[in-house]
């Protein structure tokens, strides 16, 4: 049997690493999207964290100092969106690809002296008796802890949006900023944060790519990655735990196609490459039409500029 | 529009005799100079030329140019503000310097590893990587303990399965147990999608990593895993000191000195060049020490053979896969095979996407 060479608690094992870059990406951008911002820069969030997270890993010697370094500098790209967008007005969609422009350029440059370094290794995380079990421990059990620390972010958001007073707010002003506004609420503010937090997980994305599943700085290694994420929160229908589905589901089209290939199963390629492009815009078709529209639409305010005076 | 690019066309004629002494030259990549592979190999020729003609030529390069509208709006550029000879470093730049090099029928277009040639002012060059490929399949074949090579293929183009062929030919040879695992990743760059690659045909049993793709990810999981591997375009040892056996280095430098020369002669016409080991247009990486002496030795003893002319990588008798033959016992692969090679050879087990 040809499929005999696959096996499946390492294809889980690998589908986990290939999902959480996008994960943790999507999750951000789904936080910021709840608070009514469209931020189409997660790429370049996404490659401004690949690199300096990189970087500051290589100089401190310390994997996780750099995936604090990573989210800092996410952040600090996202802020840039922050005062461009709250601020100053700008248009959310040129903002967000201008963002994307600009972190790919800007790490080019910054990431030059970093290109064929060795970044440290982050261990895995020491499970004890959990990983030697059969196969679930392969699995399951054998990963660091960027891994299921994501699962928690996951968790977290979803109990934060869903039942904390805070999270109220923020899906409030998400959709309906003129309401939220009148409550009294601080609308930029909440944005402004929620596009911090953003910035923030997107640059964590990146900095797993440059320093774990890669694991080295190229320029523009992120390619596409932050796409992808802004397709998984649509997909996800700006649910945490969907997201998590659909970013285990690509990234498990992704490494299915990979275990195929090499166990020379003649598959179309093409159309399993394209396959989260075709069920995203499946969701969305389904989304727009049919019973299920009221829980699972986009915000009401995404996308919208919001001043006080309107 | 057309009155827009007869005044364009006017600028390029009028600019070449008011920059006589220098003679400019453009180069567009589809990848980072910084990729430390295909687009570094480039890089690389470009720096080398520019040294060797000093103040006389003027390089300009733009980077990670898509193909299509990209590449043309960069060549138009290019040719408006007076660049002599344009060189286009990738194969899917065809449609766009065939179009372009239309319009400026002054400046001298080259396009690497292209077959459109529409054009009186279009070259194309390409190197014999099958000739190199040939090596990697003998070292390969022989280093392997599992018998099973990984390898990581861009687009079913004919360079690259020329490259899986001769690979896979030269590693049989010596080798008869040898299996060969292949995954198309659709893409020249993209570390993460190569690294799972990597991973994946590591987890199915390959312990010798070949890529015809043209990031350094692979040679970095190979190395974490504790297999071989080969580098692609570039000398990529410091990504794996230990996995990396050794790499088909590309060296343009010659091929470019060559034509930029006689750009400044007046003597550039359109020719149609295909390079290999004789030229000194590839070479191999280092080996590495882990390769026993007497392999580099054969190693080193094939390649001799190839520049001679004594032996060419693919001589018959050799069947396609479908076991219909395709060269007879002692017959050579004419170019136009290799240039149009849609078949993997007998042997192979896998199936070649469309």
């Amino acid at each position: 049997m040809i499929l005999g060479s696959i096996n499946p608690a390492v294809l889980i094992a690998a589908l986990m690493v290939a999902a959480t870059p996008i994960l943790l990406a999507a999750i951000g951008e789904l936080v910021v999207e709840k608070a009514g911002v469209l931020n189409l820069g997660v790429e370049g969030m996404m490659i401004m964290g690949a690199c300096l997270g990189f970087i500051v890993a290589v100089n401190t010697g310390s994997p996780f100092i750099g995936f604090i370094g990573a989210a800092l500098a996410g952040m600090a790209l996202s802020l840039l969106f922050a005062l461009l967008t709250q601020a100053l007005m700008t248009n959310q969609v040129a903002s967000g690809l201008a963002l994307t422009l600009f972190g790919l350029g800007l790490t080019a440059l910054l990431g030059q002296q970093y290109v064929g370094v060795t970044p440290p290794r982050t261990p895995k995380l020491d499970l004890g008796f959990l990983s030697d079990i059969p196969f679930l421990g392969r699995a399951f059990f054998s990963h660091d802890i960027v891994i299921y620390l994501t699962i928690a972010l996951v968790a977290a958001v979803w109990w934060f949006l869903k039942y904390s007073r805070a999270g109220m707010i923020l899906r409030a002003v998400g959709e309906n900023h003129d309401a939220a506004h009148a409550l009294g609420y601080h609308v930029k503010r909440v944005r402004t944060l929620a596009i911090m937090f953003g910035g923030a997980c997107a640059g964590l994305g990146g900095a797993y790519l440059s320093l774990i599943r890669v694991p080295q700085w190229t320029e523009g290694m992120t390619v596409g990655a932050g796409w992808i994420a802004l397709a998984l929160v649509v997909f996800a229908s700006w649910r945490p735990w969907r997201a998590l589905a659909g970013a285990y589901l690509f990234g498990g089209v992704v490494v299915l196609q990979l275990n195929l290939q090499a166990a020379g199963v003649r598959i179309p390629v093409e159309y399993l490459s394209m396959s989260p492009y075709l069920i995203t815009i499946a969701v969305l078709v389904f989304i727009s039409s049919g019973k299920s529209r009221a829980s699972s639409t986009a915000p009401g305010s995404l996308n919208r500029p919001f001043h006080a005076s309107n | 529009m057309k009155k827009l690019l007869t005044a364009a066309a006017l600028s390029v004629t009028m600019a070449i005799p008011a920059t006589a002494d220098t003679t400019k030259v453009g180069f567009i990549y589809i990848g980072p100079v910084g990729d430390f592979g295909w687009t570094a190999g480039h890089d690389r020729a470009r720096a080398e030329m520019a040294e060797h003609f000093g103040d006389a030529v003027e390089t300009t390069i733009v980077e990670n140019v898509d193909y299509g509208a990209d590449a043309e709006r960069v060549m138009t550029q290019m040719a408006i503000s007076g660049t002599d000879v344009i060189f286009a470093a990738s194969f899917g730049y065809g449609p766009d310097v065939n179009s372009v090099a239309g319009r400026f029928p002054d400046v001298a277009f080259q396009h690497a590893t292209g077959y459109i040639q529409d054009h009186p002012n279009i070259s194309l060059y390409d190197a014999r990587f099958y000739e190199g490929r040939a090596v990697l399949g003998h070292i390969g074949g022989k280093m392997t303990e599992t018998n099973t090579v990984g390898y990581i293929a861009s687009f079913p183009i004919p360079a690259v399965i020329a490259g899986i062929n001769s690979a896979y030919l030269h590693a049989k040879a010596v080798n008869p147990d040898i299996q060969f695992r292949i995954i198309w990743t659709y893409s020249w760059f993209d570390p993460a999608l190569e690294a799972d690659a990597a991973e994946t045909l590591i987890e199915q049993g390959a312990d010798v990593i070949m890529q015809h793709t043209d990031s350094t990810a692979a040679v970095r999981v190979a190395e974490d895993a504790g297999v071989m591997a080969f580098g692609q375009a570039s000398d990529m040892t410091q990504f794996g000191p230990n996995a990396h056996l050794s790499a088909i280095v590309d060296r343009w430098a010659p091929y470019y000195i060559d034509r930029v020369q006689a750009v400044m002669d007046g003597t550039w016409e359109a020719q149609n060049s295909w390079l290999g080991f004789a030229d000194g247009i590839i070479e191999m990486a280092p080996w590495n020490d882990r390769i026993p002496a007497e392999l580099q030795e054969e190693a080193d003893g094939l390649i001799a053979a190839i520049i001679a002319g004594d032996y060419h990588p693919f001589t018959g008798p050799i069947n396609k896969q479908d076991g219909t033959p395709w060269l007879a016992d002692g017959e050579t692969a004419p170019d136009v095979d290799l240039a149009t090679m849609d078949f993997y050879v007998e042997g192979i087990t896998a199936e070649l996407p469309n």
